[in-house]
Parts: C-alpha cells; structure tokens; sequence
C-alpha cells in the first residue's frame, strides 16, 4: 500500500484462518510486513498470536487462506522460551552454530550486537533470564536475517530488562535494516517502538500506527483499564520526539 | 580371528554400543526413554512374528518396532498420556508375542536368549547385521545431526530454519527401531534400554556440548561391552546383564566424580 509494487513484502498472509479441531483460532487473518519495517501484534490471551507466528513459519497447516514468504527469505526467529533439558549441555559457542556452516567471527560480531559479548565458552543452562534472551537473539541474527520474529521475547525479564531488550532490538533494525515483527504484552514499551501495530483477537479488529490503535474503541473494549496508562506512557514517551510524531500523523491520515 | 566367540561377542556388544550412543543421548535429551523401553518390549512380538514365518528376526523386529512407533504417534492426543498408551502397547507387545511364541510348537526356541540376549552365540552373520545396522544408524544419525539437534532443542526454531521437526522424530524412531532389531541378540528385549540411556547419562557429566557427550557415551558404551564381557567370562555369569552392570557401574562412578567437582571436592 505504502510501496505499492517496488519491492517484494518479505510476509504476506491472506484471508488466513487457522483450526485446531472445532475450535477455529483465526478468521480471516489478512498481514504484511514490509522491507525494514516494525510491526507489532498485540491481543489478549487467546487471540491467536501464536497460531499466527506458527502459520507464518510453517508450523501449522492454515485451514483456510494463504502466507506467502518472499523467496529464499532468512527468517530470524526468537521464541517465547527455549526450554534446554538439564541432561543437555551445549555451550552458547555451540548453540550459535546451530545453522549450516558459521563462522565463529560471525558468533563474535552476533553476540555483540545482541549485547552479550564474551559469552561463547559459558554454558547455556548457566545464562541469566536476559543473558538469554540475548543470546537467543543474537542466534537469530547470525544469518543476517530479512525480518526477525519476536515470539513474547521478553517474558520472564523484569521492566528493565525488557525495554533495554526492545531498545537493541531497535538498535539492530537501525543497523542492518532487517524487518521485524513481534508479539508483546508489555504494550508501552513495545507501541512507542513500532512503526505498526496490529490488534488481533480471532481476526485483526485494529491497525495502524501505534497512535491510531491506541486511541481505536477496539483496542479499548480489548484492553480496558490498562489501556489508559500504556497510552499515557507512550504519549510521554514521543513529547519530545516531534518529528517522529508528524510522522505518524501523516501515515495515520492515509 | 573372528573364529573366537569371545571376540565375535566383543565386537557384537562394541558394534551395538556405538550405535546406540548418539541415539541414546537423543533419547535422553527428548526424554524418550519410555518410547526406547517400549519399542524394544514390542520387538518380541516381532520375533514371534518372525519365528512363526520363517523369516528375518531383524527384519520382524524392525517391522514391528515401526508399527508400534506409528501406533503411538496415532493414539496420542486422542485422549489418552503419552505413557499410558507407550504402557499399553509395550507390554502387550510383549505379552502377546510370548504368548505366540508358545505356540510355535515345530520349533524349539530359548526364550532367554531373546529376553537377555545371547551374546556368547554370535554368528559371522548376525555380526554382519549388527554392523551393518549400526553403520546406518550412525550414519543417518550424523548426516541430520544439526537437523536433529535444532529439532530437539525448540520445534518453532526448526521450522524458522525451514526444517520439518516431523521428519527428525522419523529419523529418530526408523535409528530406534534398527537398533533394537541388532541389540536383541547382544542385550535381548528387556535391556536394550539399558544400552540406550546408561551410557549416554553417564556421558552427561562428562560433557559440555552435545558432540563430546556422544563420544563419551560411545566410549561408555563400548568399555561397558568389553569389560562386561571379561567379567563375564571369568565369573559364569550371563553376558547381556553383565554388560548393562559396568555400564551402571560407570554411570554411577562419574556422576559421583560430577557431583565431587561441582561442589569443589
């Protein structure tokens, strides 16, 4: 719509539905995810986030509609949790070379940009939460991916933690230019960062910029109470950002 | 040279030691344990099975350890636990085949020598197919050993790197159920198992990344079948079992070694 027919979407579903025996998760599902862009999926619980990123990936078989994946795309994906079994060891060097022919300077060059340099000798099992979670990222970025997926990245990591996790992850997009798109809870944090954010609950109920959902009576019916003080901080969060803000003004009115 | 039962024995117990390895640490890292129990319980009905047409014990032993394989993937998620269902096949399996085998009355058949195996009896042909099916294993376990592993750790994480997490749980079940169809004659039904998880947990404490803890486990494995057949050998007592002792022994002596480590001893 933006950059009607210059350059291939990296992801695009259709009219995506998703079953799971009787009971139908999506209904007609319809997303793009443009070269570099940020776009964020935020639902409650049970809104079919998941079953989204797992059509996207390949992982479930959509009953109805399509996802098409811009050929050869290099997906970098961070799940919502790794859950390593104890009787496993595996160090984070290893972990990192899990693809097909790394290079250890790539490792090095990953893990810095995920901002956890030094780490390749230590064992996985014995990473921090955020340590990580960083890892998890860096791994993802070692194939210099088109577009990362954000599977609730940051659960399990205090406020902090997490808006630092989101601010490299900004870093990282301002760097290599890859796409990413994510699913997150933590609504403020995670709105003020996004170029688009798409409200699902069973289908898309609202899209657009973060400024056009937040104010949306759909995402407010969805997340009632707690809508007034994520809006208040991301409102604060762009006072001082004027072009940033004009921006959003100009998409919203397309 | 491979006139010597003892050193057909050995070679019989390395050559199963070595495939059942980096298998079994799978089995370990996938919590598959019960599946491995299981699959190798239901091979005595492929053995009555094959006794009963005339046909190859391995091939009878492999055919049934993937129709029992397939079977659990079917009931699965049908209302019933992974561990019922593996509970119910096994030792029905199990049962079943022993109950066939009775029946097989032209033919005079030791059943120990398939419950325990029967190592001291190893003919230059059973250690061909023990080889051979140990070749494979370790072969199609190595060429998909990323694939494996990535699969293992986080399914969305193989799909994302487009790999199908259904086909490694394939590979991993066709190595498993080769395996238990050349280790009947080695540890028989009932400790296949053994060979499958002692080394491998043994190796855990060893190891820190999941190529060296392979190795460990092959290393494992293969002293377990050398130094259980000696004691063997020198005590009179029956080989399969004595096997799956060192391997226990080990298993026992590094986690203590382990644990001393960790807490500084």
């Amino acid at each position: 719509m933006r950059r009607p027919g210059r350059v291939m979407s990296l992801i695009n579903v259709e009219n995506l539905s998703v079953r799971y025996g009787a009971n139908t998760v999506l209904r007609h599902v319809g997303l793009t995810v443009e070269p570099g862009e940020i776009v964020t999926i935020v639902g409650p619980n049970g809104s079919g986030k998941t079953s989204l990123f797992r059509a996207i990936i390949g992982a479930t078989e959509p009953a109805a509609g399509r996802v098409t994946l811009k050929p050869g795309l290099r997906i970098g994906y961070v799940p919502q949790r790794l859950h390593i079994d104890p009787t496993l060891p595996i160090t984070v060097g290893r972990f990192m070379r899990l693809g097909d022919r790394v290079r250890r300077q790539d490792c090095v060059t990953a893990l810095d940009a995920a901002g956890v340099p030094d780490m390749l000798k230590r064992q996985m099992s014995q990473l921090s939460g955020g340590q990580f979670q960083r890892v998890l990222l860096a791994r993802a970025l070692i194939a210099r991916p088109e577009i990362l997926l954000l599977d609730e990245a940051t659960q399990g990591l205090d406020q902090p933690g997490s808006a630092a996790f989101y601010r490299q992850i900004e870093t990282v997009r301002a760097e290599t230019g890859c796409a990413v798109l994510m699913i997150s809870h933590e609504l403020h944090v995670v709105m003020s960062a996004s170029d688009r954010v798409v409200c699902l609950n069973g289908h898309v109920c609202c899209e657009g910029t973060p400024a056009v959902v937040a104010s949306a009576p759909e995402y407010r019916a969805l997340f009632g109470t707690g809508t007034g003080g994520a809006l208040a901080l991301y409102r604060h969060d762009h006072d001082h950002d004027h072009s940033h803000d004009h921006m959003h003004g100009q998409e919203a009115a397309e | 040279m491979l006139d010597d039962f003892m050193v057909r024995a050995t070679l019989a117990g390395v050559g199963v030691a070595f495939a059942a390895a980096p298998l079994g640490c799978f089995v370990v890292w996938r919590r598959m344990a019960y599946f491995g129990d299981a699959t190798a319980h239901a091979a005595m009905l492929g053995v009555a099975l094959s006794l009963a047409m005339q046909m190859s014990i391995f091939l009878g032993a492999v055919m049934v350890a993937l129709a029992m394989a397939a079977t659990v993937n079917l009931l699965t998620g049908r209302g019933y636990a992974m561990d019922t269902v593996l509970g119910v096949l096994a030792h029905s399996a199990l049962a079943f085949g022993l109950v066939a085998v009775s029946f097989l009355s032209g033919i005079r058949i030791d059943l120990m020598a398939y419950l325990f195996g029967d190592l001291l009896a190893v003919s230059r042909g059973d250690l061909l197919v023990i080889w051979g099916g140990a070749a494979l294993v370790v072969a199609l376990i190595a060429s998909r050993w990323q694939a494996l592993l990535t699969a293992t750790l986080n399914e969305e994480l193989a799909y994302s790197s487009g790999l199908d997490p259904r086909r490694e749980q394939l590979i991993l079940t066709l190595s498993l159920a080769i395996t238990v169809a050349v280790a009947i004659k080695v540890v028989g039904v009932l400790l296949i198992a053994a060979m499958l998880i002692i080394p491998a947990a043994a190796a855990r404490s060893l190891a820190r990344t999941p190529e060296s803890m392979a190795i460990f486990a092959a290393a494992i494995g293969g002293i377990s079948a050398v130094a259980g057949l000696r004691a063997a050998y020198a005590f009179d007592t029956p080989a399969g079992p004595s096997i799956v002792c060192v391997a226990a022994s080990l298993f026992a002596g590094f986690g203590i070694l382990g644990w001393c480590r960790r807490h500084g001893m």
